[in-house]
């Protein structure tokens, strides 16, 4: 690892005025990229912004109708929150699915987005779920925070502060994992809210994206058998040594389809 | 270079630490415990489980300088060797290893497992284990050790 500076700052206006003083520095939020990444010497910040002391970006609650999530929530704090189970449950799911125990206990649902891995789990959330991201100085729909590859609509020196999520009326995440990484081969999140379906699509091209003729099926009818007959066309998707497209095209099928299965069966969502 | 606390096993332990410093370099070169094992670089194998503030993470995966202030428990810190940890005792009794590597960070992982799920069933087990690689056992005796270790952390309470 090279040599940074370390700062660990107590409010967000502090962390923003060293972000804004070094042009080189990098945040650390869970550190469970960012820190393998420095490892590897695949970067090397002049300095890095730990946010673990900034209370702004802690705490999950309720405002009016919406489930706020602080952007430095841990993953384990998500999934032993009572509060998302009760309202939007598969949010919890797809969290549990998110690595292994131990990146758990550390990765922060801020990170994962500010990252945008195309395998990550929480971005098909987010997208499908139609939620808000929220930084230091304005408010990004979800349809415009992912960009591309590894790249957000934050600005630099912009700090993602919470993410706001309306409550779905059914929504489920089925995620195929490579059996070596475990990060989404292919993941497909299927979401209604406010009376609009929407279905994202991690993992299967260069970043999560949305498949409007599950879409518009599934408007018309909210049911396995709406999807049964679509095929995805595999051109843009990823192919590398874990699959080839046509393979990634296929799994986005099967696996939208169990996910409206999933969606069908879940317990009706709560207050 | 910046100073930092960090309560180890109970002991309070200040050093001297770069900030690159990584928990895992700071127990096993700073305090030389090298119970805790270095078993890739890139944040995989999970042989480096510590717990901070009572949490298993990887050790590898986090600076030093993060960790200041926090309590962390090492392999070291669980039992003696008279009075094996029951976890401990329970891999030794079920065969829960051959070469060792895994064994601290299995043992780590295994009791934050349990205090945080006492009735954890095999499949729970598992899953909750996937951090954690082994390049002997094939995990069998493995998990069988942490079934049995459960009951006798149970029954010790
Ligand atoms: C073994 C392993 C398996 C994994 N498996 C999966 C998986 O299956 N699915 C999955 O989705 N992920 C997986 N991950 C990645 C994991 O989810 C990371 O925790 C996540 O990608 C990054 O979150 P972090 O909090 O650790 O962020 P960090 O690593 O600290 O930061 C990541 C990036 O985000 C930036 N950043 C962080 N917080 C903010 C903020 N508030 N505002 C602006 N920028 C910010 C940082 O500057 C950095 O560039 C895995 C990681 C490991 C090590
Ligand atoms: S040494 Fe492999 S995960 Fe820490
Ligand atoms: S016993 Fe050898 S790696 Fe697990």
């Amino acid at each position: 690892m090279y040599q940074f500076e370390y700062h660990k700052p107590t409010s967000l206006a502090e962390a923003l005025g060293l972000l804004a003083e070094d042009a080189d520095a990098k945040l650390l939020a869970g550190g469970q990229t960012l820190i393998p990444t420095l490892r590897q010497r695949l970067v090397s910040p002049s300095a890095l912004i730990d946010l673990a002391g900034v209370p702004e970006l802690t705490g999950i609650g309720r405002s009016g109708e919406l489930l706020s999530i602080g952007a430095m929530s841990r993953y384990a704090e998500i999934i032993e929150s009572p509060m998302v189970r009760a309202i939007i449950p598969s949010l919890s799911r797809t969290v549990e699915v998110v690595g292994d125990p131990l990146v758990r206990n550390r990765g922060t649902i801020g990170g994962s987005l500010a990252n945008n891995d195309p395998t990550a789990d929480l971005t098909a959330a987010v997208l499908a779920l139609d939620a808000t991201v929220v930084t230091d100085r304005r408010s990004i729909s979800a349809d415009a925070f992912f960009v591309d590859l590894f790249e957000t609509a934050l600005e630099p020196g912009e700090i993602l502060v919470r993410i706001e999520f309306p409550r779905p009326s059914r929504s489920a995440y089925i995620k195929f994992r490579n059996p070596a990484s475990r990060y989404a081969l292919v993941g497909v999140f299927v979401a209604e809210v406010a009376g609009r379906v929407r279905v994202a699509v991690t993992g299967a091209g260069p970043k999560v994206f949305r498949e409007l003729m599950f879409e518009e099926a599934l408007q018309r009818k909210f049911s396995p058998e709406a999807v049964k007959d679509l095929e995805v066309s595999a051109s843009g998707l990823s192919s590398d040594l874990h699959a080839s497209a046509e393979y990634r095209a296929n799994l986005i099928s099967v696996l939208a389809r169990r996910a409206v299965s999933a969606a069908l069966n879940e317990p009706s969502h709560g207050i | 270079m910046p100073d930092v606390t960090i309560t180890v096993n109970g002991q309070r332990e200040t050093r001297a630490v770069e900030t690159r410093t990584l928990l895992v370099h700071f127990l096993r070169e700073q305090l030389r415990l090298t119970g805790t094992h270095v078993g890739c670089d890139t944040s995989q194998c999970g042989a480096c489980v510590v717990h901070l503030d009572g949490r298993s993470v990887k050790s590898c995966t986090i600076l030093a300088v993060q960790a200041d202030g926090a309590e962390v428990t090492t392999i070291e810190g669980i039992g003696t060797e008279e009075k094996l940890h029951p976890m401990q005792e329970a891999f030794r009794q079920h065969h829960g290893l051959q070469c060792g590597f895994c064994t601290p960070g299995m043992i780590m992982r295994a009791i934050d497992l349990v205090d945080r799920d006492p009735d954890a069933d095999e499949k729970t087990v598992r899953h909750q284990l996937e951090g954690n690689f082994c390049r002997c056992t094939g995990y069998q005796n493995i998990v069988a050790a942490i079934l049995a270790g459960a009951i006798a952390m149970r029954n010790q309470t």
